[in-house]
């Protein structure tokens, strides 16, 4: 009985995560009928991102091979949905108890030391939960002190993150109301700190005209696919024709195999997205509405998007530059022995945009332009540098895009090495 | 009852935090309303009475036919309820 409690329900990360929000649903006092369906959509969403994973892995699995073939170094797309749907399988357990319980002493350290933040961001919580546990594991911890240690990291990162950037985020939005909740935090504090030093906040990026066409990759699906096929076909045409069509496509058209490879990995992205959308849809009222009666005086931490309105021309000024210092990162990595980064226009566009909002708001376009450069370096070099810590853990082919989440994985591997526990 | 859709780039985050605000605001005015959020893509392909979001992704909505509401600032209950009051 008690290996069937422990190993199959415990064990098992939906189960465990419907258990949770079966828990958070009952907490609020919801109708019988709301709690029956909160439950099973929480599982559900579970089960659809590892549906999501098994897709992204085919198609992940055929550029890791192409490119390969085609530059004899490793290529690898950050993408935080990939990672942590491939993870699940394997760490999924941790993840979710390091998620729950880190939410836990964020209310804790909300309400009684100063960092009055709620972080309420539940996708990134739920991408941070599975950085921890995979570093915590691969730096040799397991068991309860992996959940216990991991989810007071977790807690520290949920409120430290916001309270690093809440003076920028006062003098962007003007208030004093609500944080930004998201983990490329460092990338925007560098950007904030270079337009503070390098750029002039007279002249805003509002004054000029920016072309608002840029706008449709604010679509995700579109923004991936995009990227994706440029990429896929990019590297199709150096890996040639013979082996694509010999080793991979069986027979079809290697340029049409490419195109239908990169859409198939933006469908397993979309997939992904609605598996973690019903995942944290119960989940995050409950632990706002917990929130709000043990920690009444806090500050909702929010996802970075919530500034792009207060300055839009920096999100557009933002991504270019951002991106292009990926692209530009791609042809440097290698020079010095780490692996491929391919720039994703998703974590360009969102850390790009906001590191640019940032970098206006202390130094003008100088400081938008500059400050996302520097942010397009960051999230090129550290998830890089991750990689070489991580080691061999089983899903080359991706890793973890934002900024912190480099951070706290480099520092977490970096110290158990030091401690002598890896 | 009328169908209120929340939108956002990844239909994750921020249109989260509207949808629950959006929420807030129709209890505050004593309306009734089923609130729900998503993606971008997904948007163009459901139906409802009302789409929320930032101006530059509702915006991308706006084929004539559609109800749009475009928010500055996405965490002001005042403003939601202002640009919602006639449309409910």
């Amino acid at each position: 009985m008690l290996e069937i409690i422990m190993k199959d329900i415990l064990g098992v990360p939906s189960i465990l995560v419907g258990l949770f929000a079966f828990i958070g649903l009952i907490l609020q006092r919801k109708s019988s009928a709301d709690i029956i369906s909160g439950t099973l959509k929480t599982v559900m969403g579970f089960i659809i991102i590892g549906a999501g994973a098994g897709v992204l892995i085919g198609s992940l699995d055929v550029f890791s091979n192409m490119f390969n073939h085609a530059f004899h170094v490793q290529g690898v797309i950050p993408n935080n949905e990939a990672i942590v749907a491939a993870a699940q399988s394997k760490f999924g357990t941790s993840t979710a108890l390091i998620m729950v319980f880190g939410m836990i002493v964020n209310i804790i350290l909300a309400r009684f030391t100063r960092f009055k933040y709620i972080f309420l961001t539940g996708h990134h919580t739920l991408f941070m939960a599975c950085l921890i546990a995979v570093t915590l594991s691969v730096g040799g911890m397991h068991g309860a002190p992996l959940i216990i240690i991991g989810s007071i990291i977790l807690g520290l990162c949920m409120v430290l993150f916001p309270a690093i950037l809440q003076p920028f985020v006062r003098q962007i939005t003007g208030t004093n109301d609500f944080a930004v909740g998201h983990f490329g935090t460092i990338g925007y504090f560098v950007s904030a700190k270079i337009g503070k030093w390098f750029g002039n906040k007279e002249k805003s990026t509002e004054e000029i005209k920016v072309p608002k066409s840029l706008g449709f990759l604010r679509d995700t699906s579109v923004a991936v696919s995009l990227t994706m096929t440029l990429f896929f076909i990019i590297v199709a045409l150096f890996t040639g024709q013979d082996y694509i069509e010999k080793n991979l496509s069986g027979g079809s058209n290697y340029i049409v195999f490419s195109f239908m490879q990169a859409i198939t990995f933006a469908a397993a992205v979309y997939i992904i997205l609605a598996g973690v959308r019903m995942l944290i849809a119960e989940i995050v009222p409950a632990f706002k509405g917990i929130a709000e009666k043990v920690a009444p005086e806090t500050k909702p931490a929010l996802d970075v998007p919530t500034v792009f309105p207060f300055a839009p021309n920096a999100v557009i000024i933002g991504f270019l530059f951002s991106f292009l210092a990926g692209l530009i990162s791609m042809f440097l990595l290698p020079v010095i022995g780490l692996k491929v980064i391919v720039p994703g226009l998703v974590p360009h566009f969102f850390t790009g945009a906001a590191a640019g909002v940032f970098g206006n708001v202390t130094g003008g376009r100088r400081g938008a332009i500059l400050g996302s450069f520097a942010n397009g370096l960051i999230i090129s070099f550290l998830p890089a540098i991750l990689l070489v810590l991580l080691g061999n853990v089983g899903f080359e082919g991706t890793t973890f895009g934002d900024a912190d989440f480099g951070v706290v994985g480099i520092l977490i591997l970096s110290i158990l090495k030091l401690l002598g526990v890896a | 009852m009328k169908k209120i859709m929340v939108v956002c780039g990844n239909g994750l985050g921020s249109s989260f935090i509207m949808e629950i605000n959006v929420k807030k605001a129709l209890t505050e005015m004593g309306k009734n309303a089923e609130v729900d959020h998503t993606d971008l893509t997904s948007a163009r392909t459901v139906q409802a009475d009302i789409f929320i979001g930032a101006a530059d992704i509702v915006g991308q909505l706006a084929d004539g036919k559609r109800e749009i509401v475009s928010l500055e600032n996405m965490m002001s209950i005042p403003e939601i309820k202002s640009k919602i009051e006639t449309l409910i």
